[in-house]
């Protein structure tokens, strides 16, 4: 082994189509992806376009903050955990797709689908806001998803169990991540505190809509192919509380976004943001329909 | 940036099959914790590694370039330092 250059040594074998880095796996290799019997085609396209779409969305925020962040490590970190979400979006948007009968799934619904269509928790859209709400937000929505990921590797649906095992490692992860911020500016200056509570305080009404659930989850729950989120809060409570103290912050005292005559982003009713965010995701492909790059 | 608050770290990384922690480069954090989440993402995002070390760069003691001379010139000389020498029994093995 030659130590002249650092990557070499790190490399697994001689694969040209990488620079350093190999043994890459495919998590769907060795997956029956025919539709199990006795589930619902269209409740199973439905439940992963939710999935999808928290997945999708809270991305494309994340994608948001290239050069952006507060320092260059972070720019980084943020992508990553983007990425890794938009990964997971990638698989639940196709899985949708082979329920329905539809090639090329993931790129329709990506960029084809109009605001009422997407399935996303009102929490994934939110505009950007600075990076303790950042951090806030992911700390949530991690707590939140790597609780349903857990239970929904167990899943009657092999693709979405091992699109769910696959998960459960990237949004540990992000849990982390998000964790170990929300502590250093929780419990770091006075500044550094006030804006952390600020930014606990701007998502928290959306938390109760992440436990609410849709008939969509119910039916799949039923059917041992989904999770119900109805069962998550205690778990998210207790992880969000030993946080917060770490972090010498207050669970904040907030009570639940208003939805539409109670429709919420499950029902495809969204905020003002989404229509924005939307508008960017889009834009490209709905001007050159049909392009590869 | 601000990062120029932070102090530098080095970081190590060994690969799935290197036997050994290689330095690849170096990142700024504010302590050790935050440099090795960072390094997690800034230099094992192509599946490179299995471990992961930071130190801080300040803590590296260093030979001078000025030095170079005394400190490895001496040994360019002494070929036979290389335990090539000898004669090796046919039933010695791993050599």
């Amino acid at each position: 082994m030659s130590f002249d250059n650092p990557y070499e040594a790190l490399t697994e074998d001689n694969d040209a189509r990488w620079a350093f880095g190999t043994g890459f796996e495919d998590p769907l290799a060795g997956v029956d992806r025919t539709v199990p019997d006795g589930v619902d085609p269209a409740g199973l396209a439905a439940y992963c376009l939710m999935l999808g779409d928290d997945a999708l969305i809270l991305s494309h925020r994340l994608q948001e903050w290239c050069t952006h962040a507060p320092e260059l490590e972070d720019e980084v970190a943020i992508a990553n955990i983007g990425l890794d979400l938009l990964g997971q979006a990638r698989l639940l948007l196709a899985r949708a797709g082979a329920a329905e009968g539809r090639d090329g799934g993931e790129d329709h619904y990506a960029f084809f689908r109009d605001e009422p269509e997407f399935r996303n928790v009102r929490l994934a859209e939110l505009e950007r806001g600075d990076f303790a709400e950042l951090v806030a937000r992911l700390l949530v929505f991690s707590a939140w998803r790597l609780a349903l990921l857990t239970r929904l590797a167990g899943s009657r649906d092999p693709v979405l169990a091992a699109v769910a095992d696959k998960g459960v490692k990237e949004v540990t992860y992000h849990r982390g991540y998000a964790a170990e911020w929300a502590i250093r500016l929780g419990d770091g200056t006075d500044h550094s505190h006030e804006r952390m509570a600020a930014g606990l305080a701007t998502v928290w009404p959306y938390v109760g809509e992440l436990f609410a659930t849709h008939p969509v989850e119910r039916a799949l729950a039923e059917a041992g192919v989904g999770v119900d989120p109805a069962g998550l809060r205690g778990e998210f409570d207790d992880v969000l509380a030993q946080v917060l103290r770490a972090a010498t912050l207050d669970v904040p005292d907030l009570g639940p976004a208003a939805g539409v005559s109670g429709r919420t982003g499950r029902d495809g009713v969204h905020t003002e943001a989404m229509g924005h965010l939307l508008a960017e995701l889009q834009s490209v492909a709905r001007a050159h329909p049909g392009a590869t790059w | 940036m601000s990062g120029s608050e932070w102090p530098l770290y080095e970081v190590f990384v060994r690969g799935k099959r290197g036997l050994n922690h290689v330095h690849v480069g170096s990142l700024h954090a504010a302590d050790g914790e935050m440099a090795l989440r960072n390094a997690r993402d800034l230099y094992t995002r192509r599946n490179e590694g299995v471990s992961i070390w930071v130190v801080k760069a300040a803590d590296i003691t260093a030979s001078s370039p000025d030095e170079k001379d005394p400190f490895f010139a001496p040994s360019g000389d002494k070929v036979y330092r290389h335990p090539t020498f000898y004669d090796i029994p046919d039933d010695v093995p791993h050599m």
